[in-house]
């Protein structure tokens, strides 16, 4: 058996039994990243709401709202959507959360003159503030395309005698033109983003496996305070050999946490991770950048408590700025300190696979991550030879 | 050829000259025992010749063979016992020494063998199959050794392995240790413990501060010392008149008594005292006590450094 292989071996029977390691690598990720789910919404699939109409005012624009704007959007399964006959009804569904949100079309609400005549008013449930958001903006879209209608009637009949039918008409062309409202879809081409369970799983996975990669750190720590390392160094092997084993399987343990926690939120919570070959690509360089990164920090540091605390700063750190923690368009004017992290990278690669990009566009996200590895590994080599001082 | 052969081993830490121009060697079946307080430059020199540590001058050769840290063929010869337990405390002790028998090339069957014979060696076999954190100090003592005898060593390095270990564990680790040696193993042993040194080497280096004052035999370390063996012996009243005849005996330098003790000064005490103890029959005094106080390496260490060993 080659050296390397049986400190490989030794060390993921170690890491096997190690409790501590199966915390920080499945338990706390998952945990978190279902708690934060929860907390902030999100349940793995596309946005979807359960909206009620009564429609007191059965007139032209009432019908239009109904007929082009909530029935399309029932069609697609992105609304479950009810009728009621009166606000009443409406709102008890809301109460009893049966129903999100309600939109009341008053009577009178196609025939008003002006905005403030008619007003289309939307009953939201507590408990579902999305939604709830969701039918305020969808009724205010809708609202502003009706004003325009009437801009452009009126527009058209300007110095004309006053004639119902004719304005009946323009009415109807100027419909005709104006764009379909339609809800936008949670992806879109210049922005890709992972839908929140998603996110949360792979933000939260990705944070702390700066920890778990310390745990293989602290092991060569501890070899060398023990004196292990250097009953290893006597040992007939080459240095390249301890470094290997021990590398080989830090990575090992990184790569079976993402692969556990990749499964686990997939089959538990719901999570879309993407195509599995790219997700495998990824998470193969992301973990290789953790390592490189967990090496550098060891490689600079006296002990396993220095090691450990410079470690957590620095994963406390790129988990903030890298997006792991919060979406980064809340970093403001900070954002463009997120390139310089991995996380971002990761989630990137991510985001663009759940978007259903061509393996291409992995390509920047990879050679991010792996550079990453390779100057921080670069750094940790300059300093093995403290690292392996017995 | 000696098993080990050292020659002006050196190394600097930083201004620091730990280890001065240190030279000696070890035969085949040879104990060898380096002493000297902490700071000494035992460890330091300990970690150079089993290849831990890189020298700045001086060279070490293993069997006739150069050795450095990175000569696998030499490392392969010798059997390391470090001062801390080098251990992994959440494997088993077979687990451990399964581990490290592979580093050394060590697998399948003769794998099975060696880690039963290091086992048995150090009285661990029945408790093998034990987490290493559950055994007591004196047991991971003992696994300590069992690690660094897998390889059967031609030179067996140890480090001070007696240290904090219960009368028990560490005699059982000297008989071990004076077994291996019977069966032809060249041992490097460091230790402050004078009563080890002189029960178990056959020669002793002194270091301090980093320098090799003074080698050798036990009786050839004690005769740098200006003093010699005595026989003190409480015999019956009267005793005193057998003085004369004790003063005629070869290698006895001066005697003197009272009463009924007697005390002599002699070149060496233990080839003497048949012949002392037969002359005092001759003239009729029975002896009720004899003891015999040697000048120890103690004495030898104060000489040569002029401090205790455990200052």
């Amino acid at each position: 058996m080659l050296p390397v292989t049986a400190i490989l071996l030794k060390d993921l029977r170690q890491h096997s039994r190690n409790s501590t390691l199966l915390l920080f690598g499945v338990l706390l990720p998952l945990g978190l990243a279902f708690l934060f789910n929860l907390m902030l919404g999100g349940d793995g699939s596309r946005f979807s709401a359960r909206y009620a109409v009564a429609d007191l005012d059965r007139g032209p624009d009432a019908t239009a709202f109904v007929g082009q704007v909530l029935e399309p959007l029932e069609r697609r399964g992105t609304i479950h959507l009810q009728r009621v006959s009166s606000v009443q009804d409406g709102a008890r569904l809301v109460e009893r959360k049966e129903a999100d949100a309600v939109f009341v079309i008053p009577a009178g609400f196609s025939s008003a003159r002006s905005s403030s005549a008619a007003e289309l008013e939307v009953i939201g449930g507590a408990h579902a503030a999305t939604a709830v958001q969701v039918a305020r903006e969808m009724g205010q879209a809708f609202a502003m395309e009706r004003h325009s209608i009437r801009l452009a009637v009126l527009a058209a009949s300007r110095g004309l005698p006053a004639d119902e039918e004719r304005d009946g008409r323009l009415a109807q062309r100027a419909q005709e033109v104006a764009a379909p409202l339609s809800l936008v879809s949670d992806t879109s081409a210049s922005r890709r983003q992972l839908d929140t369970t998603t996110y949360h799983a792979a933000g939260m996975a990705f944070f702390f496996l700066f920890y778990v990669a310390m745990f293989g750190v602290a092991a060569i720590f501890e070899e060398r305070r023990s004196r292990v390392l250097a009953r290893l160094l006597a040992a007939p092997i080459s240095r390249a050999a301890i470094l290997g084993g021990k590398a080989l399987s830090g990575i090992l343990v990184c790569l079976v946490s993402m692969a556990v926690v990749v499964a686990a939120s997939t089959w538990l919570m719901g999570a879309r991770w993407g195509p599995p070959l790219g997700v495998a690509v990824l998470v193969i360089a992301g973990v290789l950048a953790v390592t490189g990164i967990a090496a550098a920090v060891a490689g600079f540091s006296n002990t396993s408590e220095q090691a450990a605390n410079r470690m957590s700063v620095v994963a406390m750190v790129l988990g903030v700025f890298g997006g792991s923690l919060f979406p980064i368009p809340q970093l403001g004017v900070l954002e463009v300190a997120s390139h310089l992290t991995p996380h971002r990278w990761f989630m990137t690669g991510l985001a663009d696979l759940a978007a259903g990009l061509s393996p291409g566009a992995l390509l920047t996200p990879v050679l991010v991550l792996l550079g990453i590895a390779a100057v921080t590994g670069g750094l940790a080599l300059t300093r093995v030879g403290r690292l392996t001082h017995a | 050829m000696p098993v080990l052969e050292i020659t002006d081993l050196t190394k600097h830490y930083g201004d620091l000259l730990a280890v001065d121009h240190v030279s000696f060697a070890i035969e085949e079946g040879e104990t060898y025992g380096l002493l000297g307080p902490n700071g000494a430059g035992k460890t330091t020199t300990i970690s150079m010749v089993v290849g831990v540590l890189g020298r700045d001058d001086g060279l070490v050769l293993i069997d006739g063979l150069r050795h450095d840290v990175t000569t696998v063929k030499t490392k392969a010869l010798i059997g390391y016992v470090p001062q801390e337990l080098a251990l992994y405390p959440d494997l088993t002790a077979r687990e451990n020494l399964r581990f490290f028998g592979r580093l050394y090339g060590l697998t399948g069957r003769p794998a099975k063998m060696r880690i039963a014979e290091a086992l048995e060696i150090v009285d661990l076999h029945e408790r093998a199959d034990e987490a290493v954190a559950k055994y007591s100090g004196g047991m991971t003592r003992r696994l300590n050794i069992a690690i660094g005898l897998l390889n059967r060593p031609r030179l067996l390095v140890l480090d001070e392995p007696t240290a904090g270990v219960d009368p028990h564990s560490r005699n059982s680790i000297l008989e071990s240790v004076q077994r291996l040696a019977a069966e032809g193993v060249a041992t490097l042993y460091t230790t402050h413990y004078m009563e080890e040194a002189e029960r178990l080497c056959d020669r002793v280096g002194i270091v301090d501060a980093g320098r090799m004052l003074a080698e050798g035999t036990r009786r050839e370390l004690v005769s740098l010392v200006d003093e010699h063996d005595r026989v003190v012996l409480r015999a019956e009243e009267g005793a005193a008149r057998a003085v004369p005849v004790l003063k005629a005996l070869p290698g006895v330098l001066e005697a003197g008594g009272e009463g009924g003790d007697l005390e002599l000064i002699v070149e060496e005490a233990r080839s003497l005292l048949p012949a002392i103890l037969g002359a005092l029959g001759e003239a009729g005094v029975a002896v009720r006590s004899v003891e015999v106080r040697e000048p120890d390496l103690e004495s030898v260490f104060l000489h040569v450094t002029g401090k205790a060993l455990r200052d």
